[in-house]
């Protein structure tokens, strides 16, 4: 009979960007408490305004408890023993590239990320690289900002652009919303921040690159995205982190506001370290991310590709709130070994002929645990909404588990709402068939796994959906026995 | 078809030497011996149910097949030390009876990923992407293949004839040592034979061989097999060249196996 390869060879640990860069760090001491927060803000050069917003948030917190309705266990986290800032050590602000810390260049080389080439090649994407907390270094600011574009770290926002700032932060999620939101308006550092004028279509695709590096940093990213009437951007937000054994929390809030017949495309490949294949250490992602379609005609998208985290707690949300507004939520979900995940996404329709799409496909394997969790509500106002849901689940082998949990509150008779739901395996025949063309087992099943999200990948903008694609074999090797 | 041929000089492509193998514990090939050399065609003939797929399950590696006893020499190689994927890409392709449906995976993909692995197998480099797509299209014309049906899902929608057209596509592609048509279990589809048998001349150089499986006689019409084995009983009754399988038409299998074991 054939030899099976070992499947212990193969499930080792295979996190590719699991290392860490040496750079001194600048952090605040361990633990919560307001001098921390007004010492985050101070270092900042924060006005009154913000830090009065922090400290209402962080009293807010207190008060309030972490939620337990999601099918996640994980071990109960200590806010005290966290530092909630670190950034990079510079004394000067850097110019251009030539300026920033070489050992923190490298690390993006790791990371196939080469700024300066990304700088020389064409206007395709530009980046806001995300270090640990600190903006370090944003290209193509120059090229954006003929057309009135602000893309920066939400700091520099703060200072430059503090009335869009003011305006619009918090407004799609208040501090009261959740617990993780509520610590994130306490002690986020930075984040993106972007602003598209009325009637301009960004001519590139923004992207930022998030990886968390100090040591027990609690990151607390927040984004803000702003498209004003007519305009247009869309988004990408990727991923890595390296390897470590202590478990790193992750809170962020990313908040989109899109005002009328504009559009906004957000996508996500996330791919943080999830933990080795006993289960031990990696990343705890609580994250909120919602949509605000508050003028008529404006349309949100959110594509997601994720396959990191030890738990993944994250709901991208649309709000409809104008008329004709719709939203999208295209997502890719893979657990392997003993990742948790509960992810789904929550689709308010508050205007008339508001419209709604999901389709989302959750791949477990291993010993990993998987749910979608998904509202779709219906306001009395919202006359003629529509919702079409769909929520697949592919199991690989004998010990993981997936489970949905649509919620669907409707309050007008003319709404109509689908809903479809299939769960399937890699069967054994697909995998013979694959096999029997010269195809390992692993191929096989990345093969099979990326045909089984083909309709979500073919949402995301092309680089994306390679590295994507890559991300997923990749994710799932050491899956089939 | 290949007519026949020469078996002088030549090392045996496959050799399979007093092969048992069962299946759930139950003992289906018992005893089995069969030496196929290059450029050959050889025919499997028997009854329904007598376990004639089961030969090519344990050839190719399918999981749930014991070999209990034997040994499968495969170009010089011990076959049954190799993975599936190993037995494919050093030569081995297994015409599907009822190939599966892989959905939102379109065959240009799946070509692409079969035939990289294979040259990564054989040490070569990966096409790049307008040689592939011009190898494919070239074999595709040839086989009467739309470039429409390249873009679909692997066999998603396709009928019993496209699969056929499309599985020959793949071994046009892959060139493989030797081929194996099981049609044990289906009714023998005669568009399907010329098709194949169609790939199979055209990719022929003297040195690919083909393994017939099948228990209609109506073949011979559309090949010239160079011998003739008639399976019963987990293993082969009698070997002969094409006259076997008229002498089979006319006395039927009931009648001709029992003549044989007396």
């Amino acid at each position: 009979m054939a030899q099976k390869p070992e499947i212990e060879d193969l499930s080792g640990d295979k996190y590719k960007y699991g290392f860490t860069t040496d750079i001194e760090v600048e952090s605040v001491p361990k633990g919560l408490n307001e001098d921390i927060i007004r010492l985050i803000s101070k270092k900042k050069n924060e006005p009154d305004w913000l830090l009065e917003k922090r400290l209402k948030a962080y009293r807010h917190w207190l008060k309030i408890l972490e939620p337990t309705w999601a099918k996640l266990t994980y071990e109960k986290i200590n806010y005290q023993d966290l530092f909630y800032y670190a950034a990079p050590k510079q004394k000067v602000k850097p110019q251009s590239l030539d300026e920033v810390d070489p050992e923190l260049l490298k690390t993006y080389d790791k990371l196939g990320i080469d700024l300066k080439e990304q700088e020389v090649l064409s206007g395709v994407v530009a980046v806001d690289a995300v270090f640990d907390s600190v903006s370090v270094a944003t290209t193509y600011r120059a090229k954006l900002k003929e057309q009135g574009i602000i893309f920066c770290s939400i700091s520099e926002a703060v200072q430059n652009h503090p009335d869009l700032v003011q305006k619009y932060l918090g407004s799609v999620v208040p501090y009261t919303d959740n617990f993780f939101a509520c610590l994130n308006s306490a002690v986020f550092t930075d984040g993106s921040f972007v602003y598209i004028p009325k009637g301009v279509k960004c001519p590139m695709e923004l992207s930022t690159y998030f990886r968390i590096n100090a040591q027990n940093t609690g990151q607390f990213e927040r984004t803000l995205i702003v498209a004003d009437e007519q305009s247009y951007v869309s988004y990408l937000e990727g991923c890595t982190a390296p390897q470590r054994d202590e478990n790193q929390l992750h809170a962020a809030i990313v908040e989109i506001v899109i005002l009328k017949d504009a559009e906004v495309k957000y996508s996500t490949v996330q791919n943080w370290y999830p933990g080795d294949k006993d289960g031990k250490g990696g990343v705890y992602n609580f994250v909120t991310k919602r949509a605000a379609c508050r003028g008529d005609n404006a349309k949100v998208s959110w594509t997601q590709v994720e396959t990191g985290s030890a738990v993944t707690w994250k709901y991208p949300s649309c709000i409809l709130q104008g008329d004709n507004s719709s939203g999208e939520f295209y997502s890719v979900a893979i657990t392997n070994n003993f990742q948790q995940a509960d992810t789904g996404t929550k689709m308010i329709h508050i205007g008339k002929n508001t419209t709604s799409r999901i389709i989302s496909k959750g791949i477990s394997a291993g010993h990993s645990n998987q749910t979608y969790r998904g509202l779709v509500k219906v306001a009395k106002s919202a006359q003629n909404a529509r919702n079409f849901s769909e929520c697949d689940s592919l199991l690989i082998g004998q010990t993981c588990g997936s489970h949905t949990v649509p919620y669907i509150e409707n309050e007008n008779r003319t709404a109509v709402l689908e809903h479809e739901a299939t769960t399937s395996k890699i069967s054994e025949e697909q995998l013979f068939y694959c096999n029997q063309r010269g195809l390992t087992e692993e191929q096989a099943t990345g093969l099979i796994v990326n045909g089984f999200c083909k309709e979500v990948m073919q949402k995301l903008p092309m680089e994306f959906a390679i590295e994507a694609s890559k991300l997923i074999n990749i994710s799932l090797e050491g899956s089939v026995g | 078809m290949n007519g026949n041929r020469r078996m002088t000089n030549k090392k045996p492509l496959l050799e399979i030497k007093n092969l048992s193998a069962s299946v759930a514990g139950k003992e289906i090939i018992k005893n089995l011996s069969l030496t196929i050399f290059e450029g050959q065609t050889h025919v499997i003939m028997g009854p329904n149910g007598a376990g004639k797929s089961t030969l090519s399950h344990v050839l190719t590696g399918k999981p749930g097949y014991e070999v209990t006893s034997g040994s499968i020499t495969f170009k010089g190689k011990n076959l049954l030390d190799l993975s599936i994927d190993e037995r494919a890409n050093e030569g081995l392709f297994l015409i599907m009876q009822y190939p599966v449906e892989i959905p939102g995976v379109s065959f240009m993909t799946f070509l692409k990923y079969a035939l990289n692995a294979k040259r990564k197998y054989l040490g070569l480099d990966e096409l790049s992407a307008p040689e592939f797509i011009k190898l494919v299209q070239t074999q595709a014309q040839k086989l009467a293949i739309d470039k429409e049906m390249l873009g679909r899902a692997v066999n998603v929608g396709f009928s019993g004839g496209e699969k056929k057209r499309m599985e020959t596509l793949q071994m046009a592609l892959l060139k493989p040592a030797l081929s194996i048509l099981d049609e044990a279990d289906s009714g023998l589809d005669i568009d399907a034979l010329k098709v194949v048998s169609k790939g199979i001349n055209d990719l022929d150089d003297g040195k690919r061989a083909l393994l017939i499986i099948t228990h209609h006689q109506d073949l011979l019409e559309y090949i010239k097999p160079d011998f003739v084995h008639v399976f019963a009983g987990g293993r082969i009754i009698k070997t002969g060249d094409k006259n076997l399988a008229l002498e089979l038409e006319a006395k039927g299998y009931t009648d001709f196996i029992k003549e044989a074991q007396c």
